[in-house]
C-alpha cells in the first residue's frame, strides 16, 4: 500500500464500503475463547483485516470505535489495546456472568466526483463532508457506509441482554444463541435492516484455517423472507459470517445511496 | 420415604421405584505422557433428546485456591453446554476432587438423591473425561429406570477412559 499504515487502516476498516476492493480482504476480530467458566475470567482479542481467515497478515484492525457491553448492557472496558504491524488487540475481564459482545461500528460517508477531469475520492464524517466536499462537482456521488463488526463470549451460562438490536443498519438478530454453536446441529439466525427483517440478502459463512487447505469451502446462502438463514455445522472451529445490502435509504441527508455491512466470528465446537 | 396410604396407590404408579439402585464403575486409564494431569469427569443421566436428567458426579480440581479450578469445568463440552454452565460448583455431594488412573465405584440408592425424582423411563448413562493438555472422550450406556431385572452394560473408552460399567438393580 502506498497509504500511510494508519490511513490504510482505516480505508480497510471501511472495506465494506468499497464494493471494489472488498473482494480481497476480510475484517474480523477472533476471541481466544467464547466458551469459558470458572472465576477471573478474561479474554484476549486480536482485530485483523486479511485475506487468510484468521491469519494476520496485511493489516491491523483499528479499534477507535470499539464498543464492549457486558451482559447487564452496561459498556465493559478493553484493556491492554495495542496496535502491531499487523494485527491489533485488547483484553476484556469478564467481570459478569453471561454473554459479553464486542463490536466495532462504523458509520460514515463516501463520496466521489470528477475535478478537472479526474477521479476523486473521499471518506469521512459528515462534519468534515461539508468542508472537504465541493457541493457542486460534476458526478458527485454520496454513500453513506454503515459497518458492524462483533464478537461474543460468554463466561457461564449464556444470556440475551446483548444481543438486542440496536435498530441501526445490517445486524444479526441470533436464533440460536452464538456461543451455543455444535457441530451436527442446526443454528438459526435472522439477518435486520434497520430492525427490520433484511430479505434476500446474500450471506457468507466460512471456516478459519484458509490458508492449509486448497479449497475455501465457503457457504453463500440467502435469507428469506423474515431475514432468516439456518447453519448446519459440519465441522468444529471458527467462523467468519459476513453479508452487506445497498439500498437509497440513507440516515445522512447528503448521501443518495447506503451501504450496510456486517460481520462476525461464531466458534462451533465438536 | 414418604408414608404409604392405600388412597395414594394410584398416584404412586407414577412415581420412581424406591428399592432399585445403580452402581457405576468407572476406569481412569495409566497414561504414558510427558505431562499428566488427573482428568476431568462429569457423571449423569441423560434422557434419550439428550437433555440432562441428573447429575450424578463431577471431579474436578477442588483444591486450588480461590476455586480456580472451575476454569477447566467448561473442557466437559457436552456436560458444560447441557448442565454445568448452570450449576455452582462446588456443589453438594455432586463434586469431588480428581480421582488417579485405577477403577473407581459409585453408587446411588434409588430412593434418595438424584434418583429419588427420576421418572420411569429410557435413559443413558453419560461419562466425559477432559484431561489438562490432553484430549477429551465421552461414553454412553443406555438403560431403562426403574430396572425390571438385575443387568449389567458396559462401554470401553479408546483413550481418556477405560472400561465403564453399568449395573442396575430392581
Amino acid at each position: 500500500m502506498r497509504l500511510p499504515n494508519r490511513l490504510a487502516a482505516a480505508a480497510a476498516a471501511l472495506v465494506l464500503a468499497l464494493p471494489i476492493a472488498a473482494e480481497a480482504h476480510r475484517a474480523w476480530m477472533l476471541p481466544s475463547a467464547t466458551v469459558l467458566s470458572g472465576k477471573d475470567v478474561w479474554v484476549t482479542v486480536d482485530a485483523a483485516i486479511s485475506n487468510d481467515l484468521f491469519f494476520f497478515e496485511h493489516h491491523p484492525l483499528r479499534l477507535d470505535n470499539l464498543q464492549v457491553m457486558a451482559p447487564d448492557g452496561s459498556p465493559g472496558k478493553a484493556e491492554n489495546q495495542a496496535t502491531g504491524r499487523y494485527r491489533s488487540t485488547f483484553d476484556v475481564k469478564l467481570d459478569q456472568p453471561g454473554t459479553y459482545k464486542m463490536a466495532v461500528v462504523h458509520s460514515g460517508l463516501f463520496a466521489s466526483w470528477k475535478e478537472n477531469g479526474q477521479n476523486r475520492r473521499w471518506r469521512g464524517t459528515p462534519a468534515r463532508f461539508a468542508t472537504e466536499v465541493p457541493k457542486d462537482a460534476p458526478e458527485l456521488r454520496v454513500t453513506q457506509s454503515q459497518s458492524r463488526m462483533e464478537v461474543f463470549v460468554t463466561s457461564g451460562k449464556p444470556s440475551d441482554t446483548v444481543l438486542k438490536p440496536s435498530g441501526e443498519g445490517l445486524e444479526l438478530a441470533p436464533v440460536t444463541h452464538p456461543n451455543d454453536l455444535v457441530v451436527g446441529s442446526e443454528a438459526r439466525f435472522r439477518f435486520l435492516l434497520d430492525g427490520k427483517p433484511a430479505s434476500g440478502v446474500k450471506v457468507t459463512v466460512i471456516r478459519g484455517g484458509i490458508r492449509y487447505r486448497d479449497n475455501l469451502e465457503e457457504l453463500t446462502l440467502t435469507t428469506a423472507e423474515d431475514g432468516g438463514f439456518a447453519v448446519t455445522w459440519k465441522e468444529p472451529g471458527m467462523y467468519w459470517i459476513e453479508a452487506s445490502v445497498r439500498d437509497d435509504k440513507a440516515s445522512i441527508k447528503e448521501a443518495s445511496q447506503r451501504r450496510a455491512g456486517y460481520s462476525t466470528t461464531l466458534e462451533v465446537l465438536p | 420415604m414418604r408414608a404409604y396410604y392405600p388412597a395414594m396407590a394410584g398416584l404412586m404408579l407414577g412415581l420412581p421405584a424406591s428399592a432399585a439402585d445403580l452402581a457405576i464403575k468407572v476406569e481412569i486409564p495409566r497414561l504414558s505422557v510427558a505431562e499428566y494431569h488427573r482428568p476431568y469427569v462429569a457423571v449423569w443421566i441423560e434422557r434419550p433428546d439428550q437433555s440432562v436428567a441428573a447429575n450424578l458426579a463431577v471431579w474436578y480440581d477442588v483444591k486450588l485456591k480461590n476455586n480456580e479450578g472451575t476454569k477447566w469445568l467448561k473442557d466437559m463440552r457436552q456436560w458444560w453446554r447441557k448442565s454445568g454452565r448452570e450449576l455452582t460448583m462446588p456443589a453438594d455431594g455432586l463434586s469431588s476432587p480428581t480421582r488417579a488412573p485405577g477403577e473407581h465405584q459409585l453408587s446411588f440408592a434409588g430412593d434418595k438423591g438424584p434418583l429419588a425424582s427420576l421418572p420411569p423411563g429410557q435413559y443413558r448413562l453419560a461419562v466425559e473425561a477432559a484431561r489438562e493438555v490432553g484430549g477429551r472422550e465421552m461414553l454412553r450406556i443406555p438403560f431403562q429406570w426403574p430396572p425390571k431385572a438385575a443387568e449389567t452394560a458396559a462401554a470401553k473408552g479408546e483413550h481418556e477412559l477405560g472400561q465403564l460399567s453399568l449395573s442396575v438393580r430392581p
